[in-house]
């Protein structure tokens, strides 16, 4: 009899539960209020763990929307005033002297890995929205890093997404995707990302220190801080054109 | 005649300056041509393996397909059009690129689609004809090396569809193939067309299209531009017109070294017989005859060399035909057709007419320090004064 009494406490409390999850799509609502801004000016860190040692590279980033992104590597001394340029699907590169040379980056180029860490030109620059870009559904809930996350499946809901599926773990409380892992059309984990530290800044939860793995590649994988961001900035359109390349 | 017995008498009566003379010049005889037969060789083979290999007998381009500008590959594809559907006539190729993570490090590769059946090219797409879960893939030696992928190694290779989705799986090098064109082999592997144009979302699509080498077309099927010999061959005839130059002055220094051998004798020769020259010219001999006998002298060193480098040379130079040269490692890795083993290539042309030019220059060089006899004064020439 107190078996069937405890069994049947445990249904009503995960009944409960299940009830109180929000829908996929207001999940993924809350992370792209978090997570999607209008325009930033944000400064920040990438230590990447080869084979033969660590790489420190400091950056600061210009962003407006989607498509626009501006990143200038403030350090090593060897890469400082290194510049990227991003449009829609176009990028540029420019090198200051000796070479002062613009390079244009597109296609195949843009999923290339930027300076050998686990993170592409394209996951570098992007900010688009999640719910725009999938489909979604709660599979359950997890705790993780001692946090209660939902745990939701993404599928793309357009040809052209880079990840077909993702796998994300958001953070009940803060709604910002801890762990997430990024598939191939055929299933294989293709990439893994780890927020390890938050902050809230202007009433939203953003990542303070992120670790990215390339789960095809033998690396260490990349660590991403944040160091400053500035949401409630007005960009001057010259900042996204190529002629501020050189400035 | 009397030049001729003169001259054969004087060099019988050299001895042993004669033989060291004459074997040192069949000795340039045969370094030259041989030299000359293993450029030509060079020539004819890559030619011949970048047409056999490669190019075919011409290739239709998509109208966006630039080889030396990958960017642009997302873009050049296409429905192959009916008029180019003939499998025997014509070889639908694919090219994407990709990801492979041999062991873990991170390599870019273009993706080549090739039908597995396919006669018209001479590479053994045969092997792909695997029925495997993974992809059969096929590569070169030289990129088997430079990944470090070895027979029936698995690969995870990873690209992106023509709509820019992410996708990944295992391939397994189901053969490794060794070619002197270089241009088919780095940076590149083969799989199966059907597979490519799959895992792109390209049904029925191609980037280039080989034509068979029977087949002559010069007409472009839009968007499919026709490319002939002339366009495909133009680095590799550029490249090999370099290598003929350079073979031309190696040829030049050879036949210099070989002048200055006889000039030198021919020079020697003259101070030492400046006695009997005076006693020929006193005796009523003119000085064109003297001319001619020193002449006759220099050419039959030539003729005798030629005799013996025919001797000692034809089975060495027929054993080189037959045989092969075999060309130091890591030649071919600096991008040219090279195979390993190189074959010369010794024509009619090319012996008799080295043969022509070494006697006729070596009569030149003779004739010249024998016309400083003719200012030669005969008393002073008896006496062994010096002019």
């Amino acid at each position: 009899m107190k078996k069937i009494e405890v069994f049947g406490n445990f249904l009503l409390f995960s009944a409960m539960l299940m009830a109180q999850i929000p829908s996929a799509e207001e999940i993924l609502k809350k992370i792209d209020e978090n997570m999607v801004f209008d325009q930033a000016i944000s400064k920040s860190k990438m230590v990447i763990h080869g084979r033969i040692g660590d790489r420190t590279i400091e950056s600061k980033a210009w962003s407006k929307g989607n498509d626009l992104a501006m990143v200038e590597y403030l350090s090593p001394a060897r890469e400082a005033g290194t510049k990227m340029l991003k449009t829609a699907d176009k990028l540029w590169i420019y090198t200051p002297e000796p070479t002062d040379r613009i390079i244009t980056i597109s296609g195949h180029l843009l999923r290339q890995s930027v300076m050998g860490s686990d993170l592409s030109y394209e996951d570098i620059t992007d900010n688009s929205s999640m719910i725009e870009s999938y489909n979604a559904k709660v599979l359950g809930t997890e705790t993780i890093f001692e946090r209660n996350c939902y745990v939701l499946e993404l599928v793309a809901k357009k040809d052209d997404i880079s990840y077909y599926k993702r796998k994300i773990w958001v953070d009940v409380e803060r709604m910002l995707p801890l762990k997430e892992e990024r598939f191939a059309k055929s299933g294989k984990l293709l990439k893994k990302t780890e927020i390890l530290e938050v902050f809230q800044q202007d009433g939203r939860w953003y990542p303070r220190h992120m670790t990215f793995k390339d789960m095809l590649s033998r690396g260490e994988g990349t660590e991403y801080f944040i160091n400053s961001i500035d949401f409630n900035v007005d960009i001057p359109e010259y900042i996204f054109t190529k002629a501020a390349l050189r400035r | 005649m009397l030049a001729l017995k003169l001259a054969y008498r004087n060099l019988v009566g050299g001895g042993l300056r004669t033989c060291l003379n004459v074997l040192i010049l069949s000795f340039s005889f045969l370094v030259i041509i041989w030299h000359r037969g293993l450029m030509l060789g060079w020539d004819r083979q890559a030619r011949t393996d970048t047409i056999n290999q490669q190019v075919g007998g011409g290739q239709y381009w998509h109208e966006n397909y630039d080889p030396f500008d990958p960017l642009a590959l997302t873009e050049a594809h296409g429905i192959i059009p009916e008029k180019l559907q003939s499998k025997e006539k014509y070889l639908p190729i694919l090219v994407a690129q990709a990801t492979i993570y041999p062991e873990g490090r991170v390599q870019s590769v273009l993706l080549k689609g090739i039908e597995p059946s396919q006669k018209i090219l001479a590479i053994p797409t045969e092997h792909l004809e695997l029925n495997i879960e993974e992809i059969p893939v096929i590569l070169g030696s030289r990129m088997a090396k430079n990944s470090k992928l070895k027979l029936n190694d698995f690969v995870t290779v990873r690209w992106r569809d023509a709509k820019g989705i992410f996708d990944a799986a295992d391939a397994k090098v189901a053969h490794i193939f060794t070619t002197d064109v270089p241009i088919i082999d780095m940076g590149q592997i083969y799989l199966p067309l059907q597979k490519l144009q799959e895992m792109m979302q390209l049904r029925g699509e191609a980037t280039i299209i080989v034509v068979n080498q029977e087949t002559t077309i010069a007409h472009d099927v839009p968007p499919w531009l026709f490319k002939d010999h002339s366009i495909l061959l133009k680095d590799l005839d550029e490249y090999l017109k370099m290598g003929t130059i350079e073979g031309i002055i190696m040829w030049f220094i050879l036949l210099l070294l070989a002048w200055i051998a006889i000039f030198d004798t021919q020079v020697l020769s003259i101070f030492r017989r400046q006695k009997e020259i005076g006693t020929d010219i006193a005796l009523g001999m003119t000085r064109g005859q003297v001319i001619r006998v020193f002449t006759v002298e220099g050419t039959m060193y030539g003729i005798l060399a030629a005799i013996l480098a025919a001797i000692y040379g034809t089975p060495l130079l027929y054993y080189q035909a037959v045989n092969g040269y075999a060309i130091p490692e890591g030649t071919g890795e600096m991008g040219i057709a090279i195979s390993d083993v190189m074959y010369p290539y010794f024509s009619f042309g090319l012996v008799f007419g080295t043969a022509f030019v070494v006697l006729l220059t070596t009569a030149i060089v003779s004739y010249l320090p024998a016309r400083r006899i003719s200012k030669m004064n005969p008393t002073d020439a008896i006496r062994g004064k010096l002019q």
